[in-house]
């Protein structure tokens, strides 16, 4: 019975060390494999604008509408304290501590990092990456580096971006649209928003969200089954945990920051 | 004649299931060796291990002066550079083009001027006659097309040894004898050794110098290609009559069809 027991769960947290292991080595490799990326910048640069770049247009309709709605829900709150001057800091405060990193990661989570699983994984089941390390060319020194750095330097970029538009979005509902003062809602905005502790805590979060998102997303696509099963399996898991993982780290990260 | 690779006491084997045992098998220097077989008999694995993809479980594989060990990757990835491997299905890279396929090896492995890389990729292209698609992606091009691009690739570095995976899998009769003519004259032009893993009997007895028949994973027979036709090994008649009968049995081993449906055996 109780032999029983302990084989039932042993299987599984076995196999749950097994990929955590397998998970580390391949991160430390990928960190290895990266010092001579330097010099082919390129490789990284050109990663940069594929998963960016394309990334942009939705990171910039979405931290509009996020500012939309924040612009209207921070009004009907804060009138009702009669603290609606206080529009612009409470709408700068959310998008540079939380939202922005935050949505950001779960959109690229989203629109990059399935992308990048699937590419890998039909790279995988297409033999490129075998014919890749029969050329003598390690996989994770040409494709997983680059775009492990390019997501890494991407993601603060698009949460920069990002809240930089949901401030705009605020500013239209809140001044433009509802009538806040405009000199309260900027004025706020910059004595209360502080650039060490609101903007780099926050730029700070999104680079950590860059390094698990993207290293989920590549380390998906590399141990998915060489079938398109495998590799819609694979995809699916990419968002899954890169969802659950950035959450988990915004919390972590929260109490760490602002404690 | 020195051999290229030296094969001994190979053993390889997937879990429980055994894939290779007590392999031995010489790959002369300058020479094209088949090595035949049923699907499942070993043979890709026979490549994948030489080219240490594939870590045997025992027996040695020594390619010139060095053996093949996957756990020392920066010696493996140094042998590597003196071998060309053409995949079954080509294997391009698809974001690619023809063009950059070829180029790929050079543009990692040497310091070589665009210019120099240029007029390389265009000689190698010309070669297999694809000069003139040089500009084209994968994705434009027939499963023939993408064979004989793939093999530009293998030899772009100009290997020692080339290793074919079957080449011949899914082609039409033109490009088919076109692949064998080009692999056996590749293999003289550049003076490599080359390994063609098929079960194709016609081109590869055409080009072989030498065949290994693999059933099981152990050799069965070997010998030139006439002494292979002239083989009365059951294995190889049948492999070579393509006959339905023989020691290749139509069913997979297992409980027989009377005692999956509960049926009793008359004696």
């Amino acid at each position: 019975m109780i032999a029983t027991f302990l084989r039932a769960i042993g299987r599984p947290v076995r196999q749950w060390l097994d990929n955590v292991g397998f998970a580390t080595r391949i991160f430390f490799a990928i960190l290895r494999a990266s010092g001579g990326l330097w010099r082919r910048f390129r490789l990284v640069s050109t990663q940069i604008h594929f998963i960016g770049n394309y990334s942009l247009l939705l990171i910039a309709v979405a931290g509009l509408f996020v500012g939309f709605v924040l612009g209207l829900q921070g009004y009907y709150t804060l009138n009702k304290y009669g603290s609606e001057q206080a529009l612009g800091l409470l709408v700068a405060l959310s998008l540079t501590r939380e939202l922005g990193p935050v949505v950001t990661a779960l959109l690229f989570a989203g629109r990059a990092g399935t992308s990048l699983t699937a590419e890998i994984g039909l790279m995988k089941a297409g033999e490129q990456l075998a014919a890749m390390e029969m050329m003598a060319v390690d996989p994770l020194q040409r494709i997983l580096a680059p775009r492990f750095w390019a997501g890494v330097i991407a993601m603060p970029l698009l949460a920069a971006i990002f809240s930089a538009v949901g401030i705009i979005g605020g500013y239209i509902v809140g001044v433009q649209m509802i009538g806040v003062d405009e000199g309260a809602f900027w004025s706020q905005m910059q004595g209360g928003v502080d650039v060490w502790n609101d903007i780099l805590n926050g730029v700070l979060k999104s680079v950590v969200f860059g390094f698990a998102v993207t290293f989920i997303a590549l380390y998906q696509g590399y141990q998915a089954q060489p079938t398109p099963e495998g590799v819609a399996r694979a995809t699916t898991r990419t968002v899954v945990m890169a969802s659950l993982t950035v959450l988990g780290l915004d919390f972590l990260l929260t109490a760490l920051m602002f404690s | 004649m020195s051999n290229l690779v030296e094969i001994r006491n190979l053993q390889f084997h997937y879990g429980e299931r055994p894939i290779l045992s007590a392999l031995e098998m010489d790959f002369p220097r300058g020479k094209v060796i088949a090595v035949m077989g049923g699907s499942g008999s070993g043979k890709t694995t026979i490549l994948r291990l030489i080219g240490g993809q594939l870590q045997a479980q025992d027996g040695t594989i020594k390619v010139g002066d060095e053996f093949v060990d996957p756990q020392r990757s920066d010696d493996l990835y140094r042998l590597r550079r003196k071998m060309g491997m053409l995949f079954q299905h080509g294997a391009l890279f698809t974001d690619m083009s023809v063009f950059d396929n070829v180029a790929f090896p050079l543009r990692e492995h040497t310091d070589l001027s665009e210019q120099m890389i240029r007029d390389l990729v265009l000689m190698k292209l010309h070669a297999v006659g694809l000069r003139n698609a040089a500009a084209l992606k994968p994705a434009e091009i027939s499963g023939g097309m993408a064979r004989r691009v793939a093999l530009a690739r293998a030899i772009a570095l100009d290997p020692e040894l080339i290793m074919y995976d079957e080449p011949f899998a899914g082609l039409d009769p033109i490009s088919m004898g076109m692949t064998a003519n080009l692999i056996r004259k590749l293999n003289d032009a550049l003076g490599s050794t080359s390994i063609l893993v098929s079960h194709d009997v016609h081109e590869s007895f055409s080009i072989a110098d030498y065949v290994y028949f693999l059933s099981s994973g152990a050799i069965v027979a070997r010998g030139t290609p006439a002494e292979m036709m002239a083989s009365t090994h059951p294995y190889v008649r049948q492999f070579v009559d393509a006959a339905p009968e023989g020691p290749v049995p139509f069913h997979y081993p297992g409980a027989s069809l009377a005692e999956d449906l509960g049926l009793e055996v008359r004696s």
